[in-house]
């Protein structure tokens, strides 16, 4: 199992590969600079060796609890986050590490945060489906199917409030979609007219459930009953990402107009690491999208063509990758767990500024 | 001092902060252009505008949580549920992610929102609407709980609701709206988690907080004028944080306790109050700590048993008889 996962990136390409982004000659992409493309590139390589990397630390049980990997879809955190401005932010699901390296958080905090360890992004107090970084406008990170939803449309809610140009993301699986949270939050996003964009990332299964036994009609399309905005994308082709994201994104910062965007994409893993992924899907399946859609190798063939990238270059990018992240696996090994007496620190903003302290009495209770 | 309903004083602390704080942001459900279900927020409209005081569609956990998203950014939103019943629609906002999302971010995050309206019986609107959710909530560490009894208190803790960096969960109660009070000119702010003695006594504590406040007072004085007894009644105001020190002081006094809840006898709050008291203060007690709850199932819609369901003075005084032999 170990063995196939480290694998899962390695191999060539198959020829079925389609050798040309559709979505290339996008302006967004097609203002890209040499060093931006290769950073699309790289920022997508990092997250997946990182995620492998998470998977032999779980499987030799440095990390508890569950882990929800992204290898598959990485496209679409990169392609979305690469589009962020000032006052854009991001919210997701416990689906999360893809989303956290695209916006920059670095593999150390974010690896030490599975550990469970003191240096963790969150002190070893969220775990793998809580990262957040609010510096950089990455909001979560949040366990219960839908819930960051509304969270998500209370962030374009700020934005507008404040009257600045910013639009939120909000990422959700395709689970998600049937949650009432996130129908409230798609009426008060188009009744309010706020700047958020719903991003439903399709990976085909909710959970064990396939989108056809679980969804009616098309996704996105619900937006229509809402009176907004929709889209679909090609969640395998990181331009595509970004050059139907870059639409909605100026319509939502410069009109503050909402859209609910269906991005289809793969898991090539199971819902977590607890999944054995046996019962719901065949390996064939699994197989024909790793062999001719991993974003991965798709956008490695286009810069390839681009001339922007070389055999060598890929396989030094990689390399470094899998240096980054093994790095990464020893610093949260290094690292010191929080202790006893951390158990109650962060949990109420008062109890951490006695300074500033207005109210009285006891805060804790045993 | 100027005499004013609990409702009033309710409008006043939100017009207030309102003026003080830009950030500061009135939602709900009728809270615009009815003018309030129970016209807490009656001219709020007239007087900010709608960007200010905006009216939401039946939608709980929607607007709730994005409430919870918007104080993310340091918007200070004053939600109001036009029942603390109607929670349980929004619970995932409320308790998971307003409660919790500070420490799942290890201290990067704080939400300074304030979820307010009435959780009470007694009105005949059955079991549905007639939830006391204060001992589920003070349940979630990240949270804040505040029942205000009197007019001077609902104005000054909402105040500080308002101002404070995390959660405040501050349940009214629809009975008490229409009492006055008399509420201090100007600036007047109550600190959260300061207990208030609303009458001093010897013989008998009483800890209660909200409208059994009422209850307790008048039997109080019956205990007075007819056992020649002496009750103190200590009102919690504020039940997480708590102020135990203004409940042990009085137990020292007295040597009797009598807890008087609206609140269903379950793992209530007095249920956690009274072991606290029997742990910090054991040796100052001459009998067993006594509670007065509402008797325990649904809340009856009958509207005369009704009554005899929850907390009411003659219910308070037989408890206290019995504390006391």
């Amino acid at each position: 199992m170990t063995k196939k996962t480290n694998a899962s990136a390695d191999k060539k390409a198959d020829a079925s590969v389609t050798p040309t982004s559709t979505s290339a000659s996008a302006p967004i992409n097609q203002r890209l600079g040499k060093e931006e493309r290769i950073e699309l590139y790289r920022t997508m390589l990092r997250i997946r060796r990182f995620e492998e990397r998470s998977l032999r630390a779980y499987q030799a049980k440095k990390i508890g609890g569950f882990l929800h990997l992204y290898i598959g879809q990485e496209a679409v955190a990169v392609g979305c986050c690469s589009l962020m401005g000032p006052n854009d932010h991001v919210i997701t699901a416990y689906r999360d590490h893809g989303h956290a390296i695209a916006v920059g958080m670095g593999l150390n905090e974010l690896m030490a945060e599975l550990f469970g360890k003191a240096t963790g992004c969150s002190k070893g107090k969220g775990g793998s489906m809580h990262y957040f970084a609010p510096d950089r406008n990455y909001w979560g990170g949040h366990g219960i199917v839908g819930g960051q939803i509304p969270l998500g449309t209370g962030l374009a809610y700020a934005v507008k409030y404040k009257g600045l140009k910013g639009a939120a993301m909000a990422f959700m699986g395709d689970g998600a979609v049937n949650q009432g949270a996130v129908h409230e939050a798609y009426n008060l996003a188009s009744l309010w007219q706020l700047p958020v964009i719903f991003v439903i990332e399709n990976n085909g299964y909710s959970m064990g459930t396939s989108q056809q036994r679980s969804s009616a009609g098309d996704l996105a399309k619900r937006a229509e009953g809402y009176n907004m905005s929709w889209g679909t994308c090609n969640g395998h082709d990181v331009y595509d990402v970004r050059a139907v994201m870059d639409r909605f994104l100026r319509q939502a910062r410069e009109e503050s107009k909402p859209a609910i965007i269906e991005i289809r994409t793969y898991r090539y893993r199971g819902h977590s690491v607890a999944d054995p992924d046996n019962t719901y899907r065949a390996k064939a399946e699994i197989e024909e999208y790793r062999r001719t859609k991993d974003p991965i190798q798709v956008f490695q063939h286009q810069l390839l063509s681009e001339g922007v990238l070389t055999e060598a270059d890929a396989a030094q990018i990689d390399q470094a990758a899998r240096t980054e992240a093994d790095a990464a696996a020893d610093f949260a090994e290094a690292s010191p767990f929080p202790t006893p007496d951390d158990i109650q620190k962060d949990v109420y903003w008062e109890a951490d500024h006695p300074a500033e302290r207005k109210s009285q009495g006891r805060l804790f209770f045993n | 001092m100027p005499v004013l309903t609990y409702r009033e004083a309710i409008r006043h602390a939100l017009a207030e902060e309102l003026e003080r704080d830009s950030s500061v942001v009135v939602l709900g459900e009728e809270v615009g252009q009815f003018n309030g279900a129970y016209k807490v927020t009656e001219g709020l409209l007239a007087k900010f505008g709608p960007k200010r005081i905006v009216d939401t569609p039946i939608s709980e956990a929607g607007f709730i949580g994005l409430g919870v998203g918007a104080s993310m950014l340091g918007i200070r939103p004053v939600m109001e549920l036009m029942f603390w019943s109607f929670y349980s629609v929004a619970f995932d906002q409320i308790l998971n992610n307003a409660a919790n999302v500070r420490y799942m971010s290890g201290g990067l995050i704080n939400c300074p929102i304030v979820i307010r309206g009435p959780a009470n019986g007694g009105t005949n609107v059955g079991a549905t609407h007639s939830h006391t959710p204060e001992n589920v909530l003070a349940n979630h560490p990240g949270v804040k709980v505040v029942v205000p009894s009197t007019a001077a208190d609902a104005k000054g803790l909402l105040k500080s609701a308002i101002r404070d960096n995390d959660p405040v969960f501050f349940l009214e109660n629809t009975l008490l709206y229409g009492e006055k009070g008399e509420v201090p000119e100007g600036e007047h702010v109550v600190p959260l988690g300061l207990a208030d003695v609303k009458r001093a006594g010897t013989d008998l504590t009483i800890v209660t907080y909200g409208r059994s406040v009422l209850h307790s007072l008048a039997a109080a004085e019956i205990l007075q004028r007819d056992h020649g007894a002496s009750v103190e009644v200590v009102d919690l105001r504020t039940i997480r944080p708590l102020d135990l020190d203004t409940v042990l002081a009085s137990v020292a006094k007295t040597h009797r306790v009598l807890i008087v809840e609206e609140q269903k006898p379950f793992a209530s709050v007095g249920s956690q109050l009274a072991y606290m008291i029997q742990r910090e203060a054991f040796d100052e007690l001459d009998a067993p700590i006594h509670r007065l709850a509402t008797v325990d199932a649904p809340a009856i819609y009958s509207p005369p048993v009704e009554v005899e369901q929850l907390p009411n003075p003659s219910r308070v005084l037989k408890a206290a008889l019995e504390a006391l032999a």
